[in-house]
């Protein structure tokens, strides 16, 4: 058990080490945002082994929890100088493809049905045309969920990013109340987590390890900013739905094309969701016009209990198209 | 202490219920106990396996527990506002029934409390509230709110008592030594000197000031934690006054009970006249019709204008599928009743008040479950969940084994003070009331 102890801390010792080097490597490249392509630079480093040996691997294979260990509690907080992350949702590609839950479920180690990105199925009203309709974390700029937390576990960042700390946290579900779109959940039971990730120091920015009895959400993947990617939803869309970015910067990028964030929002008319309750997203959607899909096509392929979820909606729309 | 003619008889009358713990209250207090043995099997299971065990989730975060919380703060009012308005106004008739409203009081702020706690998903982070105390936050205040409102009425509720265990201290009891050297500590040396007296009637005079406000800060602050939110059927600028006033009123009628209880299990029918329960009838009466005005107002402007998400929920509480009968309930017996009975001369009388009280009381606990679960079960943006636990809110047998310990822990509470100090207080009495 010690020797087991010893061998854990020495290599965590060496994995900081290794996860400084990785931040010089990428930090000539710039972060994220102006990124297109996702691996910039590269570089060798060298790492102990479990077995004691050194090895020399690809830094871009270093996974992300290493970086956790680096981060203070304040750099939490802080967040990323320089900074202001925003997201455009372009609601004309979506087809409910899922595939972006199904990249966040992974990264953050979420069951199944715990979706901190969901997409639902919205109308406008009664004649208008469903359109399916993506929804992480807004970051709002007035965020009423920072407001009514009462131990501070909640907070905005400089860089925009409302974060949570689980450590913090103490449950009270307030935050979950005050959220005027349900982006939040709770862990109800203990979370399941691989045990490497467990026994890793909490991290605002990941939100791992997930503690029971404490509020989690989506975070925009700061982590992943931090090396240089985006975060795992906008990776993984087939159709370029989510363009993340920096607002300091004027660009967002869907990882095909890099654009000029104030010249989408114009020229697409953008809008943020329930503007007239004074939360001030840091989402923008661009209207579902000139759709690149039906409304059917995300609908009629999905498994039973994914259908259900939408059947109300989706029979009484009107089947025009 | 030296007692009058008129204090010597009540103090005699009520000397066997503090000396003797009967059969019957050993069995009282066991069946409440049982009770709370049964919650506390349910926090346990609660806190081992996670708030799973409850019908809570992601959409419904709160549900019987702050219902519960704020139903017992509610009842608090019996005391503060009750017994502190009296006390200013100097009305005589209130002397025999101030301990039982003070009593109310102090327990109710104690077991409220507990009910927001099982709410809260880490109670070992609990000291975080004053590691890391955000003052921008609701929360806070409630702490804050409740905290100096549950010491303020401990004092008010102790600066009524040190004359009596002076009494009680003085009496020669057939009682324990340690019940003796407690009284003797409890009485802090009361003699009776006109200094003393002097000092208690001003701080009493103080406290029954500070209460009254305090009270009203408790309750807004609370209605707050909903009042603030962009929920609809919460954000309403009314809440705070409309929570206040039922609070003042759900306490009456708690006060109500208590007293006939009491005059019917230790028979103080010469000390709890009939009177005292038309005198709170009336009280209750008035309340009522606010409480009623206030009920209106909310749901009238709500439905008139017919916002989306306001008409959501407003279409889930009237609905007679949903909610709709409940809310009749609360209407039925929660204003029209209490109202009609007092109003009734036939039926103005000690029992039928306290039946309605009783109605009443159950009516506003379930107002507040109509106001807590179906907003949260209309979130603004749909749903589109098919876990059913996630979508409509079903309270468990945790929830409920932890309410009605919660009940329990009421009664267990007055059982027991009930043998401890008399509920009729008896050194408040002058030869005057001889009469």
């Amino acid at each position: 058990m010690k020797q087991e102890e010893i061998t854990d801390k020495s290599r965590r010792e060496f994995l900081k080490t290794a996860a400084v080097a990785t931040i010089a490597a990428t930090a000539c490249g710039s972060l994220a945002c102006s990124c297109t392509s996702k691996h910039p630079v590269t570089d060798k480093v060298k790492l102990l082994s479990p077995e004691g040996e050194i090895v020399e691997i690809d830094s871009a294979y270093l996974n992300h929890q290493e970086h956790m260990a680096i981060l203070s509690k304040l750099e939490q907080r802080q967040g990323i100088a320089g900074k202001k992350f925003v997201m455009v949702v372009d609601l004309s590609r979506c087809k409910n493809a899922r595939k972006c839950i199904a990249a966040c479920q992974k990264w953050h180690y979420r069951p199944e049905e715990t979706e901190w990105l969901t997409v639902k199925l919205l109308k406008d009203s009664d004649k208008a045309a469903p359109y399916w309709f993506p929804k992480q974390c807004f970051h709002c700029d007035n965020p009423p969920c920072v407001k009514v937390c009462p131990v501070d576990a909640t907070f905005k960042r400089q860089d925009g990013l409302v974060l949570i700390d689980n450590d913090r946290c103490i449950g009270c579900k307030f935050c979950m109340a005050a959220c005027p779109y349900s982006t939040r959940v709770f862990n109800w039971d203990e979370p399941e987590m691989p045990m490497d990730i467990r026994n890793l120091a909490s991290n605002a920015e990941t939100n791992l390890p997930a503690k029971v009895g404490t509020v989690e959400k989506c975070d925009f993947c700061p982590d992943r900013s931090r090396e240089g990617l985006l975060p795992p939803c906008v990776e993984a869309c087939p159709n370029g739905v989510f363009y993340f970015g920096d607002e300091n910067e004027d660009t967002v990028t869907n990882g095909d094309e890099t654009v000029s964030f104030s010249q989408l929002i114009k020229d697409r008319a953008a809008y943020r969701y329930m503007e007239e309750l004074g939360t001030k997203p840091r989402v923008y959607y661009l209207p579902p016009k000139e759709r690149q899909f039906p409304v059917e096509r995300g609908y009629e392929n999905l498994p039973d209990k994914l259908k259900e979820r939408f059947k109300d909606v989706m029979e009484g729309s009107p089947k025009e198209k | 202490m030296e007692l009058n003619k008129y204090q010597q008889e009540i103090f005699e009358k009520q000397r066997p219920t503090i000396e003797t713990f009967t059969k019957k209250t050993w069995a009282w207090t066991i069946f409440f106990l049982l009770w709370i043995l049964l919650g506390g099997y349910a926090l346990y299971l609660q806190i081992a396996k996670g708030h799973s065990v409850t019908g809570m989730r992601d959409n419904v975060v709160w549900g019987l527990y702050i219902a519960n919380f704020i139903f017992f703060i509610g009842i608090s009012y019996a005391g503060a506002v009750i017994s502190g308005i009296l006390h200013i106004l100097n009305v005589e008739w209130r002397k025999p029934i101030i301990r039982i409203a003070e009593m109310i009081t102090v327990v109710a702020t104690i077991i409220g409390p507990v009910f927001i706690l099982l709410c809260v998903g880490r109670l070992d982070r609990l000291h975080h509230l004053f590691l890391y105390p955000r003052l921008q936050s609701p929360i806070t205040w409630d702490v804050l709110a409740i905290g100096t409102y549950f010491t303020g009425s401990v004092i008010f509720l102790y600066l009524a008592l040190i004359k009596d265990f002076a009494v009680y201290r003085d009496a020669k009891l057939n009682i324990p030594k340690w019940r003796q050297k407690l009284y003797r500590i409890l009485a802090i040396g009361y003699r009776g000197t006109p200094s003393q007296k002097k000092h208690i009637r001003v701080s009493t005079n103080l406290m029954a000031i500070m209460i009254i406000p305090l009270a009203i800060i408790v309750h807004s602050v609370l209605s707050w934690i909903f009042g603030m939110t962009l929920r609809p059927g919460w954000h309403s600028t009314i809440f705070g006054p409309y929570f206040v006033l039922a609070a003042i009123y759900s306490g009456t009628g708690v006060l109500i009970m208590a007293m006939w209880v009491y005059r019917k299990i230790y028979k103080l029918h010469s000390y709890l006249t009939d009177k005292h329960f038309i005198y709170l009838g009336y009280i209750m009466m008035v309340l009522g019709a606010a409480y009623g005005y206030f009920t209106f107002s909310e749901y009238l402007t709500d439905w008139f204008a017919s916002e989306k998400w306001d008409s959501e929920v407003i279409e889930k509480i009237f609905n007679p599928a949903k909610y709709g009968w409940w809310f009749l309930f609360t209407n039925v017996a929660g204003i029209l009743l209490p109202i009609l009975v007092v109003a009734i001369p036939k039926t103005r009388k000690p029992t039928p008040i306290a039946i309605v009280s009783f109605f009443m009381v159950i009516a506003l606990w379930v107002k507040r479950y109509l106001i807590i679960v179906p907003t949260l079960e209309s979130p603004l943006l749909p749903m589109q969940d098919i876990r059913p636990e996630y979508v409509k809110y079903s309270a468990t047998w945790v929830e409920w084994a932890l309410t009605f310990a919660g009940i329990a822990t009421f009664f267990l509470f007055f059982t027991i003070i009930s043998k401890f100090v008399t509920v009729i207080p008896i050194s408040e009495f002058g030869d005057e009331e001889k009469k």
